[in-house]
């Protein structure tokens, strides 16, 4: 087991000093920062100057060095926009996304289980194939163009629900949050919908199959045979065993929230993360850029990591095959 | 191919189910008026001669000066929203089937050589795949478009990038298993060159799964490709795909012009869903086993 994490280890940082390479080599090659921050009759010198103090002077190779070692210090530059350190801004903003995210998985657990339990339990009632058929527009339909027609529908014709911003947020252990006060509830709705309709469709058809394979099998059966009530054999019986599969599903596919609120929260002017990255790619903020996509491998390479590991906790043959790939 | 398929009577299969069979031919005429799109709209909207200021926003249904309707309304260049779709409609499948055929391609090619020679060829290339498979495809995107900058060729170079790893993996998983049937044995016993037994005789064998990825993908490459224009990383202006359409009508959503946005949206969605249905009974008729 320990050779196992130390080589799960070693690939993980691997795979973030590659794409670190991938990232820093890329957003070189956007464009040339300085036509945009600078005046246009600035002096050559002024440029020089400029240049020199955001060390866009020096070789890429040593600017990519440079970007390592204080990336190891947790320091990945200076906004040029904002002038402020490029972490900080994006951790900044951090919450916003984390709660967005937080609330889509929310809204597609809690409807998707019930919703998916009951397509599962009546397939072939009409209430059964709705939700089917429901499920496959929420894979269909593109993330940006639900979150326009609820915009469309919500604020401009029935004026129901804010269509940007984030509201007034209170702070909970010095995290700003909104869905603590009503009117931060109105504004995160449309956003967490717009962002949980794909998920939503997943836990569905995830739930149904579950549920229509667990309910041929005998423990279902021998439930039945004990005499116990049909809501205690589907609660708890089916249900327990469905859960699993829906955790790990919803808990791996919690990085790909996090990179599609890039949409969700561009067309909401949702303050997080995504919105910041789009803002920063017009505008050709590179240490912005390189910072996000640093920290969004960061976490995908750790939530990766720590399903492999815990798969590997739970089922002995993943670290055999892992061992014998290797003898 | 073609010829066999008909023969096994999938056709007749496939026709079994209504929905399909609607969805089909209602792809089929999205893609004839997107073919057809020079000689089917009202107006060329990329012809800044006929466009009419004046015209600009109006409502469906509105008469312009000279009489003509514009049934879908117009934009905010006073451009016929229904050409806008039927040309925008062109720009989105020609990215969504170019980049899926070389996506196709090169996957087919990865994968072969994966299944074929094993080994550390197989490791690497069935390592980049798994890597590159547990990001979101919208991120790999977004980090390659901001490398590469816009452009047709660009985003099909990215859409290409996304891709390739899911037909990799098909072809491999198909062709290992398809490896160890006699009739490679057969082959390998004629002694006929590997690139004749992998081209001729493992290919063909490996196709029905990717037909039914590759038909899945291209709604997924629309759809990705329409997110990334909307988000002004895609398409330049001056060939509008849907998405871009959509982009430029959201800065009048608010005002209440909601025909600028909502039109190409819904056309795409009819393209995404169509394609979607198709390929559901594409798998139930060709493999049975995935269903």
């Amino acid at each position: 087991m320990a050779a196992y994490v130390l080589r799960r280890l070693g690939q993980a940082a691997l795979v973030v000093l590659v794409m670190s390479v991938l990232v820093f080599a890329g957003v070189y090659a956007i464009g040339n920062p300085l036509d945009i921050l600078i005046h246009p009759e600035a002096t050559q010198q002024d440029i020089a100057r400029l240049s020199a103090s955001l060390g866009l002077d020096r070789p890429v190779w040593e600017q990519y060095f440079v970007f390592l070692g204080q990336a190891l210090t947790g320091n990945l530059g200076t906004s040029f926009a904002f002038n402020v350190p490029a972490i900080p801004l994006i951790l900044e903003r951090l919450p916003a996304t984390l709660e967005l995210a937080v609330a889509a998985t929310a809204i597609a657990v809690l409807l998707g289980i019930p919703l998916g339990l009951w397509a599962g339990l009546k397939p072939d009632s009409v209430a059964g194939r709705t939700i089917m058929a429901g499920s496959i527009l929420g894979f269909s339909l593109p993330t940006f163009w639900v979150g326009l027609v609820l915009i469309m529908t919500f604020s401009v014709e029935l004026g129901w629900l804010p269509a940007s911003g984030r509201g007034p947020t209170l702070d909970v252990l010095g995290i700003p949050v909104s869905f603590l006060t009503l009117e931060g509830l109105q504004h995160l709705a449309l956003p967490a919908i717009n962002l949980a309709l794909f998920k939503l469709g997943l836990v569905i058809r995830l739930v149904r199959g579950g549920t229509r394979e667990a309910m041929m099998l005998d423990y279902v059966r021998f439930a039945r045979a004990k005499g116990l009530s049909e809501p205690r054999v589907v609660g708890v019986h089916v249900l327990r065993n469905i859960l699993i599969p829906v955790v790990t599903v919803v808990g791996l596919e919690f990085g790909s929230l996090i990179a599609f609120a890039v949409v969700t929260e561009t067309i909401f002017a949702w303050p997080g993360m995504g919105k910041l990255l789009i803002d920063s790619i017009n505008v050709l903020d590179r240490p912005v850029i390189v910072a996000y996509l640093c920290i969004t491998v960061l976490v995908f390479v750790l939530i990766n990591l720590v399903v492999d590991l815990l798969y590997a906790l739970l089922d002995p043959r993943v670290r055999l095959a892992a061992a014998g790939a290797e003898a | 191919m073609i010829q066999r398929l008909w023969q096994s009577g999938a056709a007749m299969q496939f026709a079994q189910s209504r929905t399909a069979a609607a969805a089909l031919v209602a792809l089929l005429l999205i893609i004839a008026s997107a073919v057809l799109a020079p000689w089917i709209s009202p107006q060329n909207p990329y012809d800044l001669a006929q466009l009419d200021i004046l015209d600009a926003r109006l409502p469906p249904g509105s008469q312009s000066a000279d009489g003509a309707v514009y049934l879908l309304g117009t934009d905010d260049q006073g451009r016929d929203m229904l050409s806008g779709i039927f040309y925008g409609l062109r720009t989105s499948l020609v990215v969504g089937v170019s980049s899926t055929l070389v996506a196709l391609a090169l996957g087919i090619a990865l994968g072969l050589a994966a299944a074929w020679f094993g080994g550390w060829v197989d490791a690497l290339i069935m390592r980049i795949a798994d890597i590159q498979l547990s990001f979101p495809s919208i991120l790999i995107a977004l980090v390659l478009l901001a490398l590469l900058g816009q452009g047709l060729d660009k985003i099909v170079i990215a859409l290409v990038a996304v891709q390739w790893a899911y037909y990799a993996r098909t072809v491999r998983g198909t062709a290992l298993a398809e490896r160890r049937k006699e009739y490679i044995d057969s082959a390998l016993t004629l002694a006929l060159s590997p690139a004749r037994i992998v081209l001729r005789h493992l290919l063909p064998n490996c196709l029905p799964p990717l037909v039914i990825v590759a038909t899945v993908q291209v709604a997924a490459a629309i759809t990705l490709e329409a997110t990334l224009s909307f988000l002004g990383l895609g398409l330049p202006i001056t060939e509008p795909s849907l998405g871009l359409l959509i982009a430029n009508g959201y800065a009048y959503m608010l005002a209440g012009n909601y025909w600028i946005s909502f039109f190409p949206g819904l056309a795409l969605l009819a393209t995404i869903v169509c394609i979607n249905l198709v390929a559901d009974q594409l798998r139930d008729v060709l493999n049975p086993r995935l269903a």
